[in-house]
């Protein structure tokens, strides 16, 4: 009974196995990939496991406070070297085994040639509030 | 309108309606389509035999349920030989719920979720809402159980351990939403101590009691940890510490120590306290003692290494932390606390900023910053 994210990334992660660029693949297999997707998100609704899942547009950018009266900084031309989420999947689960386990399938995605993506997922656990009983 | 006397019917109409010939999973669908109905119209006009009323209802929910599924007529030939509905029986047999909704071949939180629902008396959506999740999911979570446990007869006993062991995880989960999962988990408890006299349950309940009444003295306003011993004793709930107390007592006094008593007679210890400087640390040591024999848990030895440092001095802690697997949750964050108290307090501000990074909530984490922050501010000045 814990929530963990798993995390696709845009760029950040390291290179998939079955590495190339989705504007490469055949629309099928675009499709049979988000079918996939979709499946997976279901069945997790399913298993009472799902919690959200969101996708991101690779366009983002770094903001900052640039003092009293000032419109906040934003990065500007530099954004290519950054870190990009694709997009997220929280998941609420029994065990950490659990967790790796699912982001292992979702891994599993089809990609070109319709063979599995293999590509990096992050997992990482959520901090929660649970009150501490031992003291 | 009485909510809490709604929740504390709803075991027992439901076992009613399985004793009757309805199976588990559409006798739980109709319970709580029945106690949606009584949220409708009790506030108009409470019945005056409320469990009566709520069987009533539920059993023609049910009917309806089986008449209108046209897959399951042989189940309504069945219902139809049952005799009509009669008076509710005064004998309380809710016992087997808790078992059934606790069996073994449920995962732990499909066993709390269906605990909370078929025993609690809670909404799928409050479920949902405790444990922060959507509540399609809690309704899947919640009939996969009921799938799950169906084909398990009802009138077997099962194990009281695993009953104790979710009624815990749900006492442990705390608060959020607008259901109060600790005070929900006491009130099971208490349900079930009327029902089972088994010294282990009196010490899960006394030890519900004793955490509880300490609850409000444990965070500041502002959400942040108070160390036990930094807490204004005055906030705590007399009445539940004594009754948490009694109760213990009652138990120990059986003569069959279990792991939740042991674990209450500790938390005794500490709300017995005036104040912190005069906890008994000694007879804590010896209760962890106890608790280590009973359980072996490494966590347990964690602990006692703490309970020892203030017994007998943080060079003994560390000593008996020491032969712990520093893997353990929360062992930075000992050793960082008896480093400190040693005086090493550049070790210590180390150890607790580690230990901050390792934290498993939000709560701990922000605890042990502040403390590496403090210590480091006070090397620093």
């Amino acid at each position: 009974m814990a929530k963990y994210l798993l995390l696709k990334h845009y760029r950040g992660a390291p290179a998939a196995v079955n590495d190339v660029p989705m504007d490469q693949w055949k629309p099928e297999e675009i499709s049979a990939h988000m079918q996939y997707m979709q499946d997976f998100a279901d069945r997790l609704e399913g298993t009472g496991e799902f919690v959200d899942g969101q996708a991101l547009a690779p366009e983002g950018a770094w903001v900052r406070y640039d003092g009293e009266g000032r419109p906040p900084v934003t990065d500007g031309p530099f954004a290519e070297t950054k870190d990009l989420i694709a997009g997220w999947m929280v998941i609420d689960v029994d065990s950490y085994e659990r967790a790796v386990e699912l982001a292992g399938e979702l891994s599993a995605a089809p990609g070109a040639g319709g063979k599995p993506i293999h590509e990096w997922l992050e997992v990482r656990p959520f901090l929660g509030a649970a009150p501490c009983i031992t003291e | 309108m009485d909510e809490a006397l709604l929740r504390s019917l709803t075991p027992s109409v439901l076992t009613i309606l399985v004793r009757r010939g309805a199976d588990f999973a559409a006798a739980e669908d109709a319970v709580q389509e029945a106690l949606v109905e009584a949220v409708r119209v009790w506030p108009a006009e409470q019945p005056r035999d409320p469990k009566g009323w709520l069987v009533t209802v539920a059993w023609r929910k049910f009917l309806d349920g089986a008449r209108a599924d046209t897959a399951r007529r042989r189940r309504e030939g069945l219902v139809d030989e049952e005799p009509a509905p009669g008076p509710a029986p005064a004998v309380d047999d809710t016992l087997q719920l808790y078992f059934l909704c606790a069996h073994p071949s449920l995962t732990p939180s499909s066993a709390v979720a269906l605990t909370l629902r078929a025993v609690g008396g809670l909404t799928t959506r409050q479920i949902a809402q405790a444990y922060l999740v959507p509540e399609a999911t809690m309704a899947q979570r919640i009939s996969r159980a009921k799938r799950t446990v169906s084909g398990v007869r009802f009138d077997r006993p099962g194990d009281v351990a695993t009953v104790l062991r979710v009624l815990y995880l749900v006492f442990n989960e705390g608060y959020s939403g607008d259901v109060d999962l600790a005070a929900e988990a006491i009130r099971l408890t208490r349900q079930l101590a009327a029902q089972v006299d088994h010294p282990e349950v009196a010490g899960l309940l006394a030890l519900m009691l004793l955490h509880h009444a300490r609850r409000a003295a444990r965070t500041a306003p502002d959400g942040s940890l108070v160390p036990l011993a930094e807490q204004d004793r005055g906030r705590w709930d007399t009445g539940s510490i004594a009754e948490g107390v009694a109760i213990l007592q009652a138990a120990l006094a059986r003569d069959r120590l279990g792991e939740f008593q042991a674990q209450a007679a500790i938390a005794a210890l500490h709300a017995d306290a005036p104040t912190a400087e005069e906890t008994d640390w000694v007879q804590i040591v010896e209760w962890y003692d106890e608790l280590a024999r009973l359980t072996d848990s490494p966590v347990v030895r964690l602990n006692r290494a703490v309970a020892v440092g203030e017994a007998d001095g943080p060079r003994a802690g560390l000593a008996a932390l020491a032969a712990l697997d520093d893997a353990l949750p929360r062992h930075t964050a000992v050793a960082a606390y008896l480093h400190e108290r040693d005086g090493d307090l550049t070790t210590a501000a180390r150890l607790y900023a580690e230990a901050a990074r390792k934290a498993p909530d939000l709560a701990e984490r922000d605890h042990l910053t502040r403390q590496a922050a403090r210590l480091n501010a006070r090397r620093s000045r």
